[in-house]
């Protein structure tokens, strides 16, 4: 049925009836605890598309992407702190754990343009810096995973460690308000979740437009052949890092919208552990796939809620049990079981012809592309 | 004088206890290009064998060493369990190992949680351990100066397996040239098996190894595994003494920049010298160039 | 997927290992370029040296290659043939020199080489299987592009990249994934991906393996044809092939040069015979030197590893 349409007008529908669903269907038939709970889930599928774009399509094994996710988070909590603090302007956890002075170097936050920016900025800037370190020297595979991984162990070491600026393993919480607005109006906490779901859409459209654009094709010639590449006349240590940058300001864009939506940040969203578990729905959603890492992120993030609440000890099987079969056995997750059905359905009815004819082929080596891509073994020897 | 000796053993201390961390890490992503994330669960089971040794065996002293070789056998053989159920169907994808095996740590990790509980558990050090030696007259305790003893017999009978066993021969000529060593008639499977039995064995040898230091509990792993991995990325692959050198100068390293700063951020520092040194060499401390294309 | 890329619709199902050859006329279009570009190209090698941990890979080469010439390098396995390639490339670690059109190549990183218009293929045919035919090309034309034009859609398919399309016989293909084609036609695509990369020095290590000799024959004449303007230097084994196309050859021997000349003088030369050939094909070939490029001996057609699509695809 939708086989008949033009692609441009599938997409577009397909874009419509997402925002149809997240702006005008759930807000209707969600309670406010729900719909808050839904709007969590959508700054955790920010993060995912991002992963997407640098893991999928990229190569680029990512597990420190909580700590652009905390970034963002802590930069925006630091200035809900100060701007909810009392007459001394000092945040109430400074007074209690500090010496009741503000650093200066949280000082610039009481700004909300500054936040704003720092948030757009900083961690992007801070991925593009280590990306290129990185990546110019050819680091890369399993020796890039360790590396971010080490990343996010040394972030939230840090948090827990400098109790007195940054909330310790408590983290910052407790805000009263958003830019002005009171937070404990469930109004304002609405617009919280149509923020976040405006926000998530507009990620989507854009790294679609990636994918699509040439360097998109780029991007995944560079995860497939590195060395190709070079020899063709590009850095691909650029074409990685601009990947990368843009995965790591989508996850800081999730932190700094999670903040207020669950009411708390701390050490605990951003360590290895949580790092890592934003991998998880983008493998089972499909990690190449547009759609994928957002479907398989909300959808993860909905049944550790549903499951961990009855059985807290079942959800950690069940969450270990998702990497292994999802990964061993779906490597494209999924999406797989999608183009499967999509292909039977292709073989029954004969008139999808020449398209359709190659794809079996064109899947094939996809499937042996997805492992053998990720170019560890060869990083070693480089 | 006196710190300066105290600060360095407490580098040669913690580095001796990342060594034993990573030195099965040396051998299974080293030599064998798995990222096992489930290294640091095998650890946590050696120190959860030798908490169940020491409710049958009495004594603490006899208890420890029983403990060390079943700690070994446990660590192997959940290793090579892992191996022949995932890990072989995974060598051309060494990525997704590394989720696979994470996902492993995650059900280890509950695992022991649902049987140990969650509360950290304590395991008595033998008497004979107890106290500290005076050395350049500095305290140090006897713990410290046994894993350090221990880390060092690891290395040396790692590396003379490696060198002179029949065993280790097969392992070396597999790592350097898969495709040859099997048309030489080596059963490249069976050596992948070993390697892995080996590797995850030592796991468990650091684990007991780590009852000596604290109580421990459930997530005991996850408090080495990304120091160990580090090390093996700093110490570069193919060879035991890059890990070594490796290990040691980051202890030395943490234990002088904690001593000046605080721990998290000597943790910090650490990461950033890392990087910068990855700029120098990207390849890691030792490491075996060939002429293999990308 | 990277499929549904392109609006045009694909082109009738013809087999994938169709049999359509290469299209000489599309060649000239797209190396219609004046021919003084070229003029003063060429390649200089002096004492260019590669070592790996203690062993001397390549030792102390002195090789020039001017333009216009079709130069192929041979010699036994491990003579150096591809280290020298992947030193001139940036790929292996080299001290020496290695000059092309005036820059030096040594030390320069990879992407910089390239846009030296330094282009190589590799020995195993890597191209971007997951991509279509029409996109690895348009990759390869594309390293001059600026950030804004990498990021928007491909409007219209540059002039060039069609006409490599045709010149290397893959029109009929260009929207299949590149990881589908025939052996032989991911090699002419690399030849392709080279020409819309504009190199002016083309290295190619072992184009020819596993070709049919139907294939052989057409890729010959259109390196021979590329030859007469561009700088080309082919790594071969296949004798039979370099005995009908080559215009130069240099024989590589442990690391150095053995022998250089024409292919008569070089199958004349007592010392490849002995090196090269081996004790067994020795008779034969110098039998064969005598008369000055007889017709190829089984023995030396496939000389020490032929290589076959199955060791391609190991790497």
């Amino acid at each position: 049925m939708s086989a008949r349409l033009g692609p441009r007008a599938r997409v577009w529908g397909g874009f419509l009836l997402a925002a149809a669903l997240l702006l005008g269907v759930a807000p209707a038939v969600l309670s406010d605890f729900r719909l808050n709970l839904l709007g969590k889930f959508l700054c955790l599928a920010m993060v995912a598309v991002g992963i997407g774009l640098a893991w999928g399509r990229g190569g680029m094994l990512t597990l420190g992407q909580g700590v652009f996710f905390g970034l963002g988070g802590y930069l925006m909590a630091m200035h809900l702190k100060l701007a909810d603090a009392g007459p001394g302007g000092v945040p109430d956890f400074m007074l209690l754990y500090g010496d009741g002075t503000v650093p200066g170097w949280w000082e610039p936050f009481r700004s909300p343009v500054v936040t704003i920016l720092a948030i757009l900025l900083l961690p992007a800037g801070l991925a593009a810096l280590l990306g290129l370190a990185v990546f110019k020297r050819r680091v890369r595979g399993a020796y890039f995973a360790i590396l971010s991984q080490a990343l996010a162990a040394a972030f939230a070491i840090l948090l827990i460690g400098q109790q007195k600026v940054t909330g310790g393993t408590n983290g910052l919480n407790g805000f009263r308000g958003f830019f002005g607005y009171d937070l404990s109006d469930p109004v304002n906490k609405r617009m919280l979740y149509y923020i976040a779901a405006v926000v998530l859409l507009l990620m989507v459209a854009a790294v679609r437009l990636l994918m699509r654009s040439r360097y998109g094709e780029l991007l995944v010639a560079v995860r497939d052949q590195e060395n190709r590449v070079r020899f063709l006349g590009y850095d691909p240590a650029l074409v990685k890092v601009v990947a990368y940058t843009v995965a790591a300001a989508f996850a800081a864009i999730g932190g700094a919208l999670f903040t207020p939506i669950v009411g708390i940040i701390s050490p605990a969203d951003v360590g290895v552990v949580p790092s890592i578990a934003f991998l998880v729905g983008v493998a089972i959603g499909g990690r190449a796939t547009l759609l994928g890492p957002v479907l398989g992120a909300i959808g993860v993030s909905w049944a550790e809620t549903s499951l961990s609440e009855s059985f807290p000890s079942f959800w950690t099987y069940f969450q270990g049990a998702l990497f292994i079969v999802v990964v061993a056995f779906l490597p494209n997750g999924l999406a797989t079981l999608g183009q499967v059905w999509r292909r039977r359905r292709g073989g029954s009815g004969a008139g999808i012809a020449a398209d359709d004819a190659v794809r079996p082929d064109a899947r094939r080596s996809d499937d042996q592309e997805s492992g053998v891509h990720d170019p560890a073994v060869s990083g070693r020897t480089a | 004088m006196d710190a300066l000796v105290s600060q360095l053993f407490a580098g040669l201390s913690l580095g001796s206890v990342l060594l034993l961390a990573a030195l099965g890490l040396a051998l299974t992503f080293g030599q064998m290009g798995v990222i096992n994330m489930a290294h640091g669960e095998f650890m946590m089971a050696g120190a959860y064998t030798a908490f169940v040794v020491q409710g049958v065996i009495a004594d603490a002293g006899v208890s420890l060493l029983v403990s060390l070789v079943i700690g070994f056998l446990v660590g192997g053989l959940l290793g090579l369990l892992l191996e022949v159920a995932l890990i072989s169907r995974m060598y051309k994808r060494p990525l997704d190992t590394l989720l696979v095996t994470f996902g492993v740590a995650l059900v280890l990790q509950q695992a022991a949680r649902d049987v140990f509980g969650a509360p950290n558990v304590d395991v008595r050090a033998p008497s004979w351990l107890s106290g500290a030696v005076e050395i350049l007259g500095v305290g140090i305790p006897k713990t410290r100066l046994f894993i350090l003893a221990l880390a060092v017999l690891a290395v040396v009978a790692l590396s003379l397996a490696l060198r002179y066993t029949p065993l280790g021969r097969r392992i070396r000529a597999t790592v350097q040239n898969r495709d040859l060593a099997e048309t030489s008639g080596i059963s490249t499977r069976a050596t992948d098996r070993l390697t892995f039995f080996l590797g995850s064995g030592v796991a468990g040898v650091a684990g007991v190894a780590l009852t000596l230091l604290g109580s421990i509990g459930p997530t005991l792993g996850t408090n080495y595994i990304v120091d160990a991995f580090l090390v093996v990325v700093v110490g570069g692959i193919g060879q035991l003494k890059g890990a070594v050198i490796a290990a040691i100068g980051l202890g030395l390293l943490q234990a002088g920049i904690e001593y000046s700063t605080t721990a998290s951020i000597a943790k910090v520092l650490v990461f950033v010298i890392i990087v910068a040194f990855l700029q120098v060499r990207p390849q890691g401390l030792v490491s075996v160039r060939t002429r293999s294309l990308a | 997927m990277s499929t549904e890329q392109h609006d045009t619709p694909s082109v009738d199902a013809v087999p994938v290992d169709g049999t359509t050859g290469l299209d000489t006329e599309a060649l000239e279009a797209v190396i219609a370029a004046p021919g003084e570009r070229f003029r003063h190209d060429y390649l200089e090698m002096r004492d260019l040296r590669v070592v790996f941990d203690g062993f001397v890979a390549v030792d102390g080469i002195d090789l020039t290659v001017t333009q216009g010439d079709l130069r192929f390098l041979i010699g036994p396995n491990g003579a150096g043939k591809t280290t020298v390639v992947d030193a001139i490339t940036g790929l292996a670690p080299a001290t020496g020199s290695a000059r092309f059109g005036g820059v030096e190549l040594v030390g320069r990183p990879s992407h910089r080489t390239a846009r030296a218009g330094v282009g190589r293929t590799f020995q195993t045919a890597s191209v971007f299987d997951e991509l279509t035919v029409l996109q690895n090309l348009d990759i390869a034309a594309g390293a001059g592009r600026r950030p804004w034009t990498m990021l928007r859609r491909r409007s219209v398919v540059p002039e060039h990249v069609e006409q490599a399309l045709d010149t290397v016989g893959l029109g009929h293909v260009r929207d299949l994934p590149a990881g589908v084609l025939a052996h032989g036609q991911k090699q002419w695509l690399e030849i392709g991906m080279l020409l819309v990369q504009d190199a002016r020095l083309l290295l190619l290590d072992e184009p020819v393996a596993g070709m049919s000799q139907s294939e052989r024959e057409q890729t010959g004449r259109l390196l021979q044809r590329i030859g007469e303007q561009r700088t080309v230097i082919v790594v071969e084994h296949d004798m039979e092939f370099l005995r009908a196309f080559a215009s130069s050859v240099t024989v590589l021997h442990q690391g150095s040069v053995l022998s250089e000349g024409s292919v008569a003088q070089v199958q004349a030369d007592p010392k490849v015979v002995e090196v090269y050939l081996g004790r067994d094909a020795g008779a034969r070939a110098s039998a064969s030197a005598a008369t000055g490029g007889a017709p190829p001996s089984p023995g030396s057609s496939s000389t020490p590893s032929s290589p076959s699509p199955s060791s391609a695809e190991v790497s």
